[in-house]
């Protein structure tokens, strides 16, 4: 049989009796049953749950990192010029922090790196929309664009120097040449991701031009551009440190990458400690307040998100 | 009995129509023969009227889904015209609902897309939740609802884009089959009550005499009008109508025979 349907017995309550109110009622009733049946339940994990799955294992990595470093300092792998102790590094802190220039140096890197991010925002959005949608932008710059990613930023900042002299506009440039890439890539994968069948029905309702790309390109493709923006981020903070460690100049206000380099000439190694570890919980941090609960929301709300 | 089986006559007095598809063809590139072309359409003729509810049935490759998407203007016919009467709303058999906006706000999407003021698209939205009896899934994401829910969703969408013609290619054909049962009694129901005309493309006979006023028989390779039937039972219909079955049993009967001719050479 052609007929996928026969046989197939469907529960209507007094189908006898219902010959003449065949529709309505039953219709109701019918489909609240299915849909209830059907229905996906989706609940939020409990707190307690939360801390055992998401914090206790990196609780837990960062505590035996730290047991066995104290561990080769005891055992005197090295020269305390080289490895310095735990508590050597955390004195630092409690010393910068009553000078009151560990924010400083903080603040500093972070807003170049956030300003420089937001222009790089600007800049490669736009530019990833192009090379997404119109084949002769992506025959043209996409392999440049996709080259450029895997060159590294550090390599910008000679010639930045050169052109803009030693200042924060050059810190900008390095930023943008590194993250640029990234944010344009990001958006090109997650446009080229979205199913054919959003892009049909969006044109069947009339959404085509800036209107398509406004209502159904952008935010189909917003978890590929998500992870684009992550990945930008990374490749700014990156670029951001290289530049502050390359070019220092007395100008400049003193930024995490400087006082590594300070410090490496001043051949104190808490304090070189101390600003790798700060760079690294800045990077960590942003990921964690800002990039990382964007994700997790886009892909909740589009019941992406695998709850085992 | 009031089933009546007769070839569909030609109206040739009729000036208005949902949508006028004349003589037309489409060809695409054949694989593996350079420079030649493969004929999937072959001078179809074919008259929505307004308000009438007609099924594309087919055999798989016969260019039934082919042709929707040329009325939907997703494509170009290579030969012919085709005119509809406003742009054409189309539901697949994916419901296609955007997963980044609630039923409710993909109903709005496509009011304001087709120029609804802001205002009054939320109480549209609202209104045409109610016409598919979602009333209470405004608030809910896509993935939050069971196919069945998203299809209707995906059906209270199609009125919402201003457009008099539904076209709908194999919509319920992903479903099980009390849902998909339930879902034709909904658009027996939305269709009697908007005065919305529906092209239905299926290959599922009992799902055509179940719909449609008309059903439109497409041969395979190239697609051509075959066969017409009207069908005249009265809605609304079952599908395991006795009535319903033997329509069936001879429109299959004629489905086979087209089938049949193509491994005969």
């Amino acid at each position: 049989m052609a007929s996928t349907d026969t046989g197939v017995d469907t529960e209507k309550d007094g189908s006898t009796a219902a010959e003449q109110n065949r529709d309505a009622y039953g219709l109701v009733g019918l489909e609240a049953g299915l849909d209830a049946l059907d229905s996906v339940q989706s609940g939020r994990t409990q707190l307690r749950e939360t801390l055992i799955r998401k914090v206790l294992p990196p609780v837990t990595a960062v505590a035996l990192v730290l047991i066995v470093w104290q561990l080769l300092v005891w055992a005197n792998v090295a020269p305390d010029y080289k490895l310095p102790a735990p508590s050597d590094v955390w004195g630092e802190v409690s010393d910068a922090r009553v000078q009151g220039t560990l924010l400083d140096y903080i603040w500093t890197s972070v807003s170049r790196g956030l300003l420089g991010f937001l222009l790089a925002l600007a800049v490669g959005t736009p530019l990833g929309l192009l090379v997404a949608r119109v084949a002769f932008v992506r025959a043209a710059i996409g392999p440049i664009l996709s080259g450029l990613q895997s060159l590294p930023s550090v390599a910008w900042v000679p010639p930045a120097v050169i052109w803009l002299g030693l200042n924060d506009k050059m810190m900008y440039a390095v930023i943008l040449l590194g993250a640029v890439p990234s944010i344009a890539n990001g958006l090109v994968a997650g446009i080229d991701q979205i199913p054919p069948l959003f892009l049909r029905a969006g044109r069947t309702m009339g959404a085509t031009g800036l209107r398509g790309a406004w209502h159904i390109v952008m935010p189909g493709a917003l978890p590929g551009y998500l992870a684009g923006l992550k990945q930008g981020w990374a490749f700014s903070w990156r670029s951001l440190m290289a530049a502050e460690i390359i070019a220092s100049s007395p100008d400049l206000g003193v930024g995490m990458g400087q006082l590594l380099e300070n410090e490496r000439n001043n051949s104190s190694m808490p304090q070189v400690f101390l600003a790798i570890f700060l760079i690294l919980l800045v990077g960590i941090a942003i990921d964690l307040l800002i990039f990382s609960p964007l994700k997790r929301w886009v892909l909740r709300s589009r019941g992406l998100l695998a709850t085992r | 009995m009031a089933t009546t089986i007769a070839k569909a006559a030609e109206d040739a007095t009729a000036v208005t129509y949902a949508a006028r598809v004349e003589h037309v063809s489409k060809s695409f590139p054949a694989p593996g023969t350079p420079g030649g072309r493969q004929r999937v359409l072959d001078d179809i003729r074919l008259d929505v009227a307004p308000g009438e509810f007609v099924t594309l049935l087919g055999a798989s490759g016969c260019g039934k889904s082919t042709l929707l998407n040329l009325v939907a203007a997703l494509d170009q016919p290579s030969t012919g015209t085709i005119a509809t009467d406003g742009r054409p709303a189309l539901m697949f058999q994916e419901h296609a609902l955007f997963p980044w906006l609630t039923a409710g706000k993909n109903i709005e999407l496509a009011l304001k897309l087709s120029g609804a003021a802001k205002p009054e698209r939320r109480a549209e939205a609202e209104r045409l939740l109610e016409l598919v009896r979602l009333q209470d899934a405004h608030r809910k994401r896509v993935h939050e609802l069971s196919g069945g829910m998203r299809q209707r969703v995906a059906l209270a969408r199609a009125p919402a884009q201003d457009s008099r013609l539904l076209l709908m290619d194999e919509p319920f054909a992903a479903l099980d089959a009390i849902t998909r049962d339930v879902l034709h009694d909904e658009l027996t129901r939305i269709w009697s009550e908007t005065g919305l005309s529906v092209l239905f493309v299926t290959h599922n006979v009992r799902e055509t005499v179940r719909l449609a006023q008309r059903v439109v028989l497409l041969s395979s390779r190239p697609g051509r009008i075959a066969r017409e039937w009207t069908v005249g039972i009265p809605q609304p219909r079952r599908i395991e109508d006795s009535a319903v079955a033997e329509v069936s049993v001879e429109i299959t009967e004629e489905l086979r025979g087209e089938i049949r001719r193509h491994g005969q050479h």
